[in-house]
C-alpha cells in the first residue's frame, strides 16, 4: 500500500485496541448507502511507472530550454542558479508547515525576515509581506486596501496598458464593492485624479515594456487624498530607481523572475511592500524580530490582529496558505547574486533588449514602438504577428508575444522580451528569421 | 537541531564578494538613462559557500515531516512522496511558458485535463477549477460563484451566508471579502450543527451553507443530508470545505450528500508539500448547478487536442495564468501511484489512525467530544492546575514531536488538534501518546518544566507581544 506504514496486524491490533471489529465500523456516522463509491480513477501504478508517464507527457512541451526564447509577457525566462532548488529543496523547507510554533521553525522564520528585508530595500518601502499568490492577487489587494482606506471612493485608477490579466483579476477581486476600474492612458500624474479615487496605480513598467514615467504621480495621487501604487518589475529595480522613492504608497511585483522557473504560470511569488503607516492595514504573513527570556534573537510571526485566524469575518484578507517556498526560493536568489548580481542581471537585460530592438527595427516592415523601455518592447510586424510566431517556433525560435492574442485588433504587433539568458547569437538568430519569414 | 546562532545574511555580508557569476555582455552597450537609475540598492554580498552553509543550517532549525512527527490538525501533515518532487523538476514543466500557446503546452494542457478528471471522480462533481492556489483562493472561488448563480437568477438580495461556529476563520474572512454578510450557527451538544438555529436562519436572503464535514472538530456531521435539504428548501447553496478530505476521499462522495460547491486542498489531501506556508493549490470542483460558474480558464478536449476555455458563466479570473501549476504535477504523480483503491486506503488509514490515538489519549486528556472521530480529534491540555495547552505543547517540542494545532477550534477551550495521518506508524503513534503521559504526569510534579519548555531549541518561547508592539520587521543596520 502506498505511503502506509502499518501492516494488517498492525491494523488488528489497533482496531481491537478501539474495539470495532473492522473498519468499516469507523465510518458507521456516514449513511450506508452512500458509503463506498466506486471512484472512476485508474488503479495505482509504481513510482516508476508514473515517472515514465509523467516524462513522456512534460517532453511534449516547447520549452525555453530549447528555443531561442523571446517571450515574456507576465512570466520570465531568468537565469536561476543551481544552489537555489538545492537548498530550497531540503526536506527541512519543503515539508515544514507555515511556522506558527517558532522555537522549531526558526529557519523558515529567519529565511521569511531576510526577504522581508531585501524585498522592501529592493522596493524602498518599509516592510514586506511573506507573500501573496502571484503578482495580480498581490496588486488586487493593494487595491482592496486603498478601498478599505476609503469606502466611499467611486474609482480606482488604472493603466490601459496594465496586464489584462490583472486587470481580470482586479475586477473580480473588486466586484464585492462600488468601485470602477477607470483606465488612463499617458503618464500616472495625468491620470485625471480627484477626490472620488481611492488609488492611482502604476505599471513600472507597463505591459508593453515601456518605463512608465512616475514623477508627479505621488503628489498628485496624495494631493486627492488617493493612494499611489506601483506595480513593478523586480529585476528592473536591480538598477531603476525604487518606487518607494518615488513616493508611492504601496508596492507590488510578480517575483517569478527572482530565481522561480516559469512552470507553465506557477507557483508564482506575490509581492506586496508598505510604508509604514500601512503595514498594519496590510494583508499576509508578517514576521517580526522578537527575544526570547535570555535576550536571544529570534523572529515570529506577528501583527497577527489582521489575520483571519484571528480576525474572522474582521480580517484584512482571507488569506492563509501562501507561496512560501517560492519566497524562499526568491530569498536564496538574491542572497546569491547579491547587489552586484542582481544589478548585473538588469544590465544584461538592458542591453540585450536594446541591441535586439535596434536589429529588429532595421529589419524592413519592422519598426519598435517608441519610449523608454527595459527588457521588453513592441515591434511592429510586417505580416500579422501570430503568423510569424507559428513560423519561427518550427525553427526553434519564440519570437515574443503577439498582441493579438489579448487585443484581437492588434494584429501586427509582437511584444518581444530579452534577458541575460538570450545570447547574441540567438538575437541575429530572431532578426534573421523574421526577415526570412517577411520577406 | 542546530542550536547556534546563525548570523542574518546582512551580518554576513561583505563588500565585493559575489556567490554568482554571470556571463559577459555578449553585444554592444547602450547607454543607461542615468536619471531613472537608482543610487543605491542595500542587498547582501556572499560568496556562493556561505550562502550555501547559511541556508543550511537554517533548514536545520526547522521541524519538518521529514525530520519530526508533525500531528498539525487541520493541517494533514502526512509525508510527502519524493517521487511527487522528481516528477514536478523535469525540464519539460519548469520551462514550458504559460502563454506559449495551447499547440506548445499540449502536455501540460493534457496533465491539468487528466487531474481535472481525477479530482472531479475524488467528489462526485460535473467539473473542476484548477486555478484557485490556495484552501482560502477556492474559498473565495466558491462563495463568488454562489453570489453570482443567485445575481444570475434575480435574486441579489440573497447575501446571508451561514457558517457553524467551529469554522475555519477563513470561511468568515472569505465571505466578507465578496460582500457576503455571515450568520454564525451554533454548534449542539453533539459537535454537530444545531438544527433548530440552522432552521430559525434559513430565511429569503440566504445564499447558501460553508460547511466543513468532517467538521473542525474531527467529526463527521450526521445531520449532513438535512442540513443540505433545509438550505436547498430554502433556496441556498452548499459549499463544502475540503480541507478534511482526507478522512473520506473514497468513502462518501461530497456531491452525494448535497455538496454543491467545494474546494479540496492540494497540499492537504494529494500530499503536495507545504514548503513552509506554500504554495498550495485550491481547486474547487462543481455540481451542474454550479459547475458554469467556475473561475477560468479550464481545460478541454477538443478532438486529439487540449485547449483552455472559460467556462459559460465564469466568475473569471482568480489569479494569472492557470493556477499553482507546479503543484497540479505533483498531486497527479501522485493521484496516479494511488489509484482508486489507495484513495480509500489512504482515508481508512488516517481514520484509523486518529482513532487508535484518541483511545489512548483520551485516557490521560479530556477529549471535547468522546464519539467515534475521523481523521483528528480535539483534546484538552487543562491536564493540571496551573497549566495550559501552551505549556504541553512547548514540552511536546523537548520530545522531539511538532506540537498539535492548538486553540482551535476557538469553540473547544484550551484545544489541542490533533490529526496523525495514514503515513505514520503505529510505533510512532504509541510513542507521541506515551509523551503526552509522561507530560501529563510532569504537570503535576514538575510543572516548572513545562511552563520553560521547550529546552533544547535554538530560542526559547519569544515575546511575542513585544514583538507586535514595536514591530521590527527589516534588518537595518
Amino acid at each position: 500500500m502506498p505511503f502506509i506504514a502499518n501492516s494488517d496486524s498492525d491494523r488488528s491490533a489497533m482496531l481491537a485496541a478501539i474495539g470495532v471489529a473492522s473498519m468499516d465500523e469507523l465510518f458507521a456516522d456516514i449513511p450506508a448507502s452512500k458509503r463506498y463509491p466506486k471512484l472512476a480513477l485508474d488503479p495505482g501504478l509504481s513510482e516508476l511507472e508514473v515517472l515514465r508517464e509523467l516524462d513522456a507527457l512534460a517532453s511534449k512541451n516547447l520549452g525555453a530550454d530549447r528555443s531561442a526564447w523571446f517571450l515574456g509577457a507576465g512570466a520570465y525566462n531568468h537565469f536561476i542558479p543551481s544552489l537555489v532548488p538545492a537548498l530550497a529543496g531540503r526536506g527541512e523547507f519543503l515539508t515544514a508547515y507555515t511556522p506558527y510554533q517558532p522555537e522549531v521553525s526558526q529557519g523558515t522564520l529567519q529565511a521569511i525576515f531576510e526577504y522581508q528585508s531585501m524585498a522592501s530595500a529592493l522596493f524602498g518601502v518599509d516592510t514586506v509581506n511573506a507573500s501573496h499568490y502571484d503578482g495580480a492577487t498581490a496588486l488586487a489587494e493593494a487595491a482592496l486596501m486603498a478601498v478599505a482606506a476609503n469606502p466611499t471612493r467611486a474609482r480606482v485608477l488604472v493603466p490601459a496598458a496594465l496586464h489584462p490579466e490583472y486587470k481580470d483579476v482586479l475586477r473580480l477581486y473588486l466586484s464585492a464593492h462600488p468601485v470602477q476600474l477607470a483606465e488612463y492612458e499617458g503618464a500616472p500624474r495625468d491620470a485625471g485624479l480627484s477626490d472620488d479615487v481611492a488609488c492611482l496605480i502604476a505599471a513600472y513598467p507597463d505591459f508593453e515594456g515601456r518605463i512608465t514615467d512616475l514623477s508627479g504621480a505621488a503628489e498628485a495621487a496624495h494631493a486627492v487624498g488617493a493612494l499611489f501604487v506601483v506595480h513593478a518589475d523586480p529585476i528592473m529595480l536591480g538598477l531603476f530607481k525604487s518606487p518607494g522613492e518615488l513616493g508611492a504608497d504601496l508596492v507590488t511585483a510578480e517575483g517569478q523572475a527572482l530565481g522561480n522557473p516559469m512552470n507553465h504560470g506557477g507557483p508564482f511569488l506575490g509581492m506586496m511592500g508598505a510604508t509604514q503607516k500601512l503595514v498594519r492595514k496590510m494583508p499576509g504573513r508578517i514576521v517580526g524580530q522578537a527575544a526570547d527570556h535570555e535576550g536571544r534573537r529570534g523572529f515570529v510571526l506577528t501583527l497577527s490582529a489582521r489575520e483571519q485566524h484571528i480576525r474572522r469575518e474582521k480580517a484584512v484578507s482571507n488569506i492563509c496558505s501562501n507561496q512560501g517556498l517560492v519566497m524562499l526560493q526568491t530569498t536564496i536568489y538574491l542572497e546569491a547574486l547579491g547587489k552586484a548580481g542582481l544589478r548585473k542581471v538588469a544590465q544584461l537585460c538592458w542591453h540585450k533588449a536594446h541591441y535586439a530592438a535596434g536589429q529588429l527595427g532595421k529589419l524592413p516592415g519592422f519598426a519598435v514602438a517608441g519610449g523608454e523601455f527595459f527588457k521588453e518592447f513592441v515591434v511592429k510586424t510586417p505580416r500579422p504577428a501570430a503568423e510569424i510566431a507559428d513560423k519561427l517556433a518550427a525553427r526553434g525560435v519564440v519570437p515574443g508575444f503577439p498582441l493579438s492574442r489579448y487585443y484581437p485588433q492588434r494584429t501586427h504587433e509582437l511584444l518581444v522580451c530579452v534577458t541575460e539568458m538570450n545570447t547574441k547569437a540567438q538575437i541575429d538568430l530572431l532578426a534573421s528569421s523574421l526577415a526570412e519569414v517577411t520577406r | 537541531m542546530n542550536l547556534t546562532p546563525e548570523p542574518l545574511a546582512y551580518e554576513l555580508s561583505r563588500p565585493g564578494r559575489m556567490g554568482t557569476v554571470l556571463p559577459a555582455c555578449d553585444v554592444p552597450e547602450t547607454a543607461l538613462p542615468k536619471n531613472l537609475l537608482r543610487a543605491e540598492l542595500s542587498l547582501p554580498e556572499l560568496d556562493e559557500l556561505t550562502v550555501v552553509r547559511h541556508f543550511t543550517r537554517l533548514s536545520q532549525k526547522n521541524f519538518a515531516i521529514d525530520t519530526q512527527y508533525y500531528p498539525l490538525g487541520s493541517c494533514t501533515m502526512k509525508y510527502n512522496p519524493k517521487a511527487n518532487e522528481q516528477a514536478a523538476f523535469h525540464p519539460g514543466w519548469r520551462n514550458a511558458h504559460p502563454l506559449a500557446g495551447d499547440a506548445h503546452n499540449q502536455g501540460a494542457l493534457e496533465l491539468m485535463y487528466r487531474l481535472q478528471d481525477s479530482l472531479a471522480a475524488t467528489g462526485g462533481f460535473s467539473a473542476v477549477s484548477l486555478q484557485p492556489a490556495a484552501g482560502a483562493h477556492g474559498e473565495l472561488a466558491g462563495v463568488l460563484m454562489i453570489r453570482e448563480y443567485h445575481r444570475s437568477r434575480g435574486q441579489p438580495q440573497r447575501r446571508t451566508m451561514l457558517i457553524p461556529d467551529s469554522a475555519h476563520g477563513t470561511n468568515p474572512a472569505t465571505c466578507a471579502m465578496a460582500g457576503l454578510d455571515v450568520v454564525t450557527i451554533p454548534s449542539d451538544a453533539e459537535g454537530g450543527v444545531d438544527m433548530d438555529a440552522l432552521r430559525a436562519a434559513c430565511d429569503d436572503t440566504v445564499a447558501g451553507i460553508m460547511i466543513t464535514n468532517p467538521s473542525t472538530l474531527g467529526l463527521f456531521e450526521r445531520n449532513m443530508e438535512a442540513i443540505a435539504k433545509l438550505v436547498h428548501d430554502a433556496g441556498g447553496l452548499v459549499y463544502g470545505d475540503g480541507a478534511n478530505m482526507n478522512a473520506i476521499a473514497g468513502i462518501v462522495l461530497p456531491v452525494e450528500l448535497g455538496v454543491d460547491v467545494m474546494h479540496y486542498n492540494l497540499h492537504k489531501t494529494f500530499s503536495t508539500p507545504h514548503g513552509g506556508g506554500g504554495p498550495g493549490v485550491g481547486m474547487v470542483g462543481a455540481a451542474p448547478v454550479l459547475a458554469p460558474f467556475l473561475p477560468g480558464p479550464v481545460v478541454v478536449k477538443k478532438g486529439d487536442a487540449y485547449a483552455f476555455e472559460m467556462p459559460a458563466k465564469s466568475i473569471g479570473r482568480l489569479k494569472s495564468f492557470y493556477g499553482n501549476f507546479g503543484v497540479l504535477v505533483r498531486a497527479y504523480a501522485y493521484v496516479r501511484m494511488m489509484g482508486a483503491d489507495g484513495m480509500r486506503r489512504m482515508a481508512e488509514n488516517a481514520v484509523l489512525n486518529a482513532n487508535y490515538l484518541k483511545h489512548r489519549v483520551e485516557k490521560t486528556y479530556k477529549v471535547k467530544y468522546p464519539r467515534r472521530c475521523m481523521h483528528e480529534f480535539v483534546a484538552m491540555g487543562d491536564v493540571a492546575e496551573g497549566i495550559r495547552t501552551l505549556d504541553i505543547a512547548k514540552r511536546l517540542i523537548d520530545y522531539g514531536f511538532h506540537p498539535p494545532t492548538i486553540y482551535f477550534p476557538l469553540i473547544v477551550p484550551e484545544a489541542m488538534m490533533i490529526e496523525p495521518t495514514e503515513t505514520e506508524s503505529k510505533e510512532t503513534l504509541d510513542a507521541f501518546a506515551e509523551a503526552l503521559e509522561r507530560i501529563a504526569a510532569e504537570a503535576r510534579t514538575e510543572p516548572d518544566l513545562l511552563h520553560d519548555a521547550p529546552h533544547n531549541t535554538p530560542v526559547g518561547r519569544l515575546d511575542e507581544v513585544a514583538a507586535a508592539r514595536c514591530p521590527i520587521l527589516c534588518y537595518r543596520g
